[in-house]
């Protein structure tokens, strides 16, 4: 029963993301129809998390394909956070067709029906929720980081039609990435420790390594960033580059095992 | 009621022809309370004059509204009246209304959704002398520009080179308030534009120039400090914008000797806006990390892509316009069956009261209450259905049918025919 809320939350998105493409030609009615895509599939998704949650005992997301499910929800509700706003509607052209594509994944891998749970203990629940969460801030850090890198694109070519397709400043995109990488940051870390208090002397992993470094260059790119030596389109590319180490690097680490 | 509009506009008229029929707000004013004093307060006037158009909108009871807002104009014209009467139009009740609306919407400016129509629309009318009509109508005129500019882009884009430039450095950085502009060249186009990116919030740092004492003079009266144009480096350093016209046969502003000031900002953004011809900023510092480079061509191809835009987005605003009119339409023709209710209801009233003050004296107080509370619930329940029916069947064409009925069926003002 509850996997029949999938459809309508992956048509959604699926509608949002054709629509944000459509934005690039001409904003308004192809923005409005996006986030009205957006919401729709979230309030379908909502109602798939909270149903999984009502009638699963412990953490229902446990199993990779159940991490994504909640992942893909996280970055969806990251994106609406800002969404909302016409101006920065058209971040949901970097971020919907990821959430689409995670939601999809978590399908296909039975991440979005009702099992049992594994009972691992509310420690690493927290753990996995956190981590996912962080995942999920850093997802759309990138996001705004790709925006600005397509902003500053079409200024420095003078494109004529910079002011008819209308995106927040520069400088707008450049701190709000800034911040959701922090959030991400603040997130992730608190993840980390929670997992090191369930480590009782068993051997660090590649998972916990590529973790730490994850975490170790987020905290680089951060503080290059207050200190006004890695700003603007650096930050963006730095941005991007971390989001790429953890789809690349995190699947074969954590959702493998 | 009816609604009458005579006006000329740049549709219509040559710039000669509305220069004598252009009147200030203050004149507007009086014109628009003599119009009324003239009818003995029989009429309502609003007189809109702007830069493209002057127009009297006249409302009354009388058939005469029509000729009586013509002959207003064309008193205006004095002399010219001849030369304005055919340049002149004259539109009444729902035209009126939809051109109007089309007025505040910026649908009918020479620049579609110009952003100043909408405050002068605003202006006549609170200076005007508007009765129950032109009240109502000016409020939906209001209502339907804001809702073309709340609902559409139609007037988000530039319109103009400063505005453009302006606009460009609000999507580099997020407003103008407390930019740091350097002026480079101390002339007319330079001082221009300083004030218009002053009047944005923006703060002008610095004016470099060939000849530091005519800098110093413009730097003065910006509260600016002055440079010579070898030390053009030294404020850049802290710059947001940079706004260049000199005269110069060549390339003022270099990557050679820039290069070095540019890379100390570590990729902080900086706006070069040339508006030189030849040219001052060498199109390869563009390729400078942070710094963005538009020359006038690149200005005048963003304005003219605006404009295109707002002409798309015309589209849009025409039909909530559209919209708003019949909204009016539909207002206008309730009030043809307003009578009818209103009699209709007087005289439920009527005989509400009599048969009340029958039996008032065989009841208790607190019992007499209770049935006028009752009887008068009745009575509005009764005709509240009617009374909403009416005003529908207003909208169609053949909606009085329904009043003249209802005014035969209980032999409404036939007592005053007797």
């Amino acid at each position: 029963m509850a996997e029949l809320l999938v459809w309508p939350a992956l048509i959604a998105y699926g509608e949002a993301a054709g629509a944000y493409a459509g934005g690039l030609r001409g904003a308004g009615r192809n923005g409005r129809l996006g986030i009205w895509g957006v919401r729709l599939g979230w309030l379908a998704q909502t109602a798939l998390l909270a149903t999984q949650a009502a009638t699963t005992d412990g953490f229902p997301w446990g199993t990779w394909a159940g991490a994504l499910n909640l992942l893909s929800w996280l970055v969806v509700t990251g994106y609406l956070a800002w969404g909302s706003n016409p101006r920065y509607r058209l971040l949901g052209l970097g971020v919907m067709p990821v959430a689409a594509v995670l939601l999809a994944l978590a399908w296909v891998g039975g991440g979005t029906g009702v099992h049992a749970s594994d009972g691992a203990g509310w420690a690493l629940d927290l753990h996995v929720g956190l981590m996912l969460a962080a995942f999920a801030s850093f997802t759309v850090a990138a996001a705004v980081a790709l925006l600005y890198l397509f902003e500053e694109r079409r200024l420095k070519r003078r494109d004529a039609r910079v002011l008819r397709l209308r995106l927040p400043s520069l400088e707008a995109l450049d701190r709000l990435a800034a911040r959701v990488a922090l959030v991400g940051l603040v997130l992730l870390s608190a993840g980390i420790v929670v997992g090191l208090t369930r480590l009782r002397g068993a051997d660090v992993d590649v998972a916990m390594t590529v973790t730490v470094v994850l975490w170790a260059l987020y905290v680089v790119a951060l503080v290059l960033r207050r200190e006004a030596v890695l700003q603007g389109r650096r930050l963006a590319w730095s941005l991007v580059g971390g989001f790429s180490l953890v789809a690349a690097v995190l699947p074969l680490t954590h959702f493998a095992s | 009621m009816k609604l009458a509009l005579a006006g000329v506009s740049h549709h219509t008229a040559s710039l000669e022809l509305r220069e004598r029929v252009a009147i200030d707000s203050e004149a507007a004013r009086a014109i628009a309370r003599d119009l009324v004093r003239a009818s003995d307060g029989r009429h309502e006037a609003v007189v809109l004059s702007t830069c493209n158009r002057t127009e009297l909108y006249l409302a009354a009871r009388d058939d005469g509204v029509g000729e009586a807002a013509d002959r207003a104009l064309l008193d205006l014209a004095g002399d010219d009246a001849a030369g304005l009467a055919p340049v002149a139009y004259r539109l009444a009740d729902e035209s009126a209304a939809l051109h109007l609306f089309r007025v505040a919407a910026g649908l009918d400016s020479l620049v579609p959704g110009e952003g100043e129509i909408l405050g002068q629309v605003r202006d006549a009318y609170e200076g005007g002398a508007a009765g129950p009509l032109l009240d109502r109508t000016f409020r939906m005129a209001l209502h339907a520009g804001r809702r073309a500019r709340l609902e559409t882009a139609i007037g988000e884009s530039p319109a103009s080179v400063p505005a453009a430039a302006a606009a460009l450095a609000q999507q580099v950085f997020d407003g103008l308030g407390g930019r740091r502009v350097v002026l480079v060249g101390a002339g007319r186009t330079s001082e221009l534009t300083a004030r218009n990116l002053r009047s944005r919030g923006a703060t002008v740092t610095a004016v470099v120039n060939r000849s530091v004492d005519r800098a110093e003079r413009l730097a003065a009266a910006l509260g600016a400090r002055a440079f010579a144009l070898d030390d053009v480096a030294r404020p850049l350093a802290e710059a947001d914008v940079v706004v260049s016209s000199t005269s110069a046969p060549g390339f003022v502003l270099t990557a050679d000797a820039l290069t070095a000031a540019l890379r100390a900002r570590r990729g902080r953004p900086l706006l070069f806006v040339d508006l030189a011809v030849p040219r001052d900023v060498e199109p390869s510092l563009a390729a400078v990390d942070g710094c963005f480079v538009y020359d006038v061509d690149d200005l005048e191809a963003v304005v003219s892509a605006s404009l295109e835009g707002r002409r798309t987005e015309a589209v849009q605003a025409e039909r909530i316009v559209a919209a708003e009119a019949e909204r009016f339409r539909a207002w206008q023709a309730s009030l043809a069956v307003v009578p009818a209710i209103a009699s209709l209801r007087a005289l439920a009233e009527e005989i509400r009261s009599s048969e009340l003050a029958r039996v008032a004296g065989k009841l208790p107080e607190s019992e007499r209450q209770v049935v006028d509370t009752v009887t008068a619930q009745i009575v509005n329940k009764l005709l509240h259905l009617p009374t909403v029916r009416m005003k529908e069947a207003a909208v169609s064409p053949d909606g009085l049918i329904y009043a003249d009925v209802v005014r035969h069926l209980f032999g409404l003002g036939e007592e005053g025919e007797a």
